[in-house]
């Protein structure tokens, strides 16, 4: 896909965005010199963008990120090096935004140099298996949260729904029409559905802007501790 | 909801309640539990029930206390700091014969300690925590799908024996998502003749209350409160066993570390080691049995755990001594490899 200069992965607690926004990182990098990831999640304690941040280094990604992540401690900050991401405008960049209005709410801060250059896409992540977000309605509730949290307008929806290791081709193709409501009540167009690699290949066709997600690889060491690879 | 969701361990517990005819909670927001009380706060308005942040942990605790006093079925959640403070009006609510589910999902200790996983509260949860003889049951999950029916079964086990029940998790099984499903069967909350919600001027009024001005009345109720608890102990101990059949080494485990020791198991199978895991499902009551059955073929046991060996002192008094029983843990946060307990497997496999 054609990237703007940044691109915020914003949405519901729990919707997935980390695993795109790493994924959306590596690919990004392939066609451009100057990436950075942000992670800008000032809710989540555990499973953060940090755990990927070797596969980020190694491919020469810039990890921007507070460095209480993933430690023992309980520090909502945000790193000095954010305004990196409005004042170097060779930068392109996928920002991680925490979940839910509170996340986004950290975003807020950047939302008047990132308005002003308008050089931006801001995707909605949706998962219709996520409990409180199971139909249109629900989700535009949200959206409008967000975006009165972080000042910034919505560019188009990401379908990622799934059910974690159970997820199948099924339960992908289950949740098309949802996200076509979603995209009709929301006036976005989805921009792109994702799906973990292992399944890519049986809904290539099936599935318009189908994007694989490597999530084996960038998988959090804890999980894999508890057999869940 | 019938059909699978995706989940934090968090709200699985959160929603089971709500599922469970639970319409009050009171809390205060502590990592890595928060998503607790976050999913009550949205969802609690939306179906007329009471979602309250106290001012601290002790209020929270004790208004627990008083809306069970009127016969809700009520929550509060917390994290291991946390849980230090709400254990006097813990205490509180065992010694009025209330039910009450507390959910701690622990994290590392002593002190402000850090808000990465453990199980370190194994012995302030098994032992009591709060002052004066008492007991909770305590529940252990260790998946997702378990955070949701050990919630609901919280709530049918406080109700029958009128006791404060907590769900021991930890934050990675708070924190972490899998597939769950709430298509379970729900019992019908007992009636309450005892709770304080009006005589209508049809009835003597009812007392709840932890305080005996005589002591011969206090001793009598401390008697007949432990009465109860046998009761629970014969008719309450829940374990699963994984491959103990032929095992040769059994680990003891529960909770999170039990997964990984699943893991580990595979691997030591795969090198021709016979290796089993018991895992409690409840700590207190703690299954004595399959400990009792194990020791007559097995030839050690390890347990495995996040934290300085908590757990090992109920295997120690169930197995009586008769097999040698050894620590593998893993504290402050970390959680073990399954290659670190495969290397104590090997260890103990060559005669330790």
């Amino acid at each position: 896909m054609n990237c703007k200069r940044l691109t915020l992965i914003c949405g519901h607690y729990g919707s997935g965005k980390t695993n795109i926004a790493v994924n959306l990182a590596l690919q990004l990098k392939k066609q451009r010199e100057n990436v950075a990831l942000a992670d800008l999640d000032i809710v989540n304690p555990y499973f953060r963008a940090k755990d990927s941040m070797d596969a980020l280094n190694q491919n020469g990604i810039r990890f921007i990120c507070s460095d209480f992540a993933n430690s023992n401690v309980d520090l909502p900050a945000l790193p000095q090096e954010i305004y990196a991401l409005t004042d170097d405008k060779s930068l392109s960049a996928v920002i991680d935004v925490g979940g839910d209005e509170r996340g986004a709410l950290a975003l807020g801060r950047l939302s008047d140099k990132i308005n002003e250059e308008n050089n931006f896409d801001m995707f909605m992540v949706i998962n219709k298996y996520r409990p409180l977000t199971p139909d249109a309605e629900s989700v535009k509730e949200v959206m409008l949260e967000i975006e009165s949290a972080c000042r910034i307008s919505f560019t188009g929806i990401i379908n990622n729904s799934n059910l974690g290791r159970e997820t199948t081709a099924e339960t992908v193709l289950a949740s098309v029409g949802f996200a076509d409501e979603c995209s009709k009540l929301l006036n976005l167009p989805i921009v792109m559905t994702t799906v973990e690699d292992n399944i890519y290949p049986l809904l290539r066709d099936k599935i318009p802007n189908l994007f694989p997600l490597d999530i084996k690889r960038l998988l959090d060491q804890t999980e894999r501790k508890l057999g869940n690879d | 909801m019938s059909e699978k969701v995706l989940m934090k361990g968090n709200e699985a517990i959160a929603e089971a309640a709500i599922i469970a005819g639970c319409r009050h909670y009171f809390g205060y927001p502590i990592t890595p539990q928060t998503e607790i009380a976050a999913y009550m706060a949205k969802r609690m308005p939306k179906i007329g029930g009471t979602f309250l942040q106290a001012e601290s942990e002790i209020a929270a605790i004790n208004m627990v206390y008083g809306a069970s006093a009127a016969g809700m079925r009520v929550m509060t959640s917390s994290s291991s700091p946390g849980i230090s403070l709400k254990s006097e009006g813990i205490s509180y609510i065992a010694g009025a014969d209330l039910p009450a589910v507390i959910v701690n999902a622990q994290r590392g200790g002593p002190g402000l300690g850090g808000i990465q996983p453990s199980q370190s509260d194994y012995f302030q949860a098994t032992r009591g925590g709060g002052h004066g003889d008492y007991h909770m049951i305590v529940l252990t999950p260790a998946s997702v799908q378990e955070m949701a029916e050990l919630t609901v079964k919280a709530f049918d086990l406080a109700d029958k024996y009128r006791m404060p029940v907590m769900i021991l998790a930890d934050g990675t099984i708070g924190q972490m998502m899998e597939p769950v499903s709430f298509d379970f069967k729900l019992n019908e909350p007992p009636a309450k003749p005892w709770a304080t919600n009006g005589t209508k001027m049809q009835r003597e009024h009812n007392i709840i209350n932890s305080l005996y001005l005589k002591p011969l009345d206090l001793e009598v109720e401390n008697m007949k409160r432990f009465e109860r608890y046998e009761i629970v102990k014969q008719n309450e101990p829940m374990y699963e066993e994984y491959m103990t059949d032929d095992a040769d080494i059994i680990l003891a485990a529960f909770g999170i570390a039990a997964r990984v020791c699943k893991n580990a198991i595979k691997k030591a199978r795969k090198e021709g080691i016979k290796v089993g895991l018991i895992r409690p499902i409840t700590v207190w009551p703690f299954p004595n049995e399959p400990f009792e059955k194990a020791v007559k073929t097995c030839k050690a046991i390890i347990s495995v755990e996040l934290s300085m060996g908590q757990l090992i002192e109920d295997v120690r008094l169930a197995t009586g001594g008769k097999v040698p029983v050894t620590l593998c843990n893993r504290v402050g946060g970390m959680i073990p490899e399954p290659e670190e307990i495969l290397e104590e497997i090997h260890r103990v496999a060559n005669g330790g």
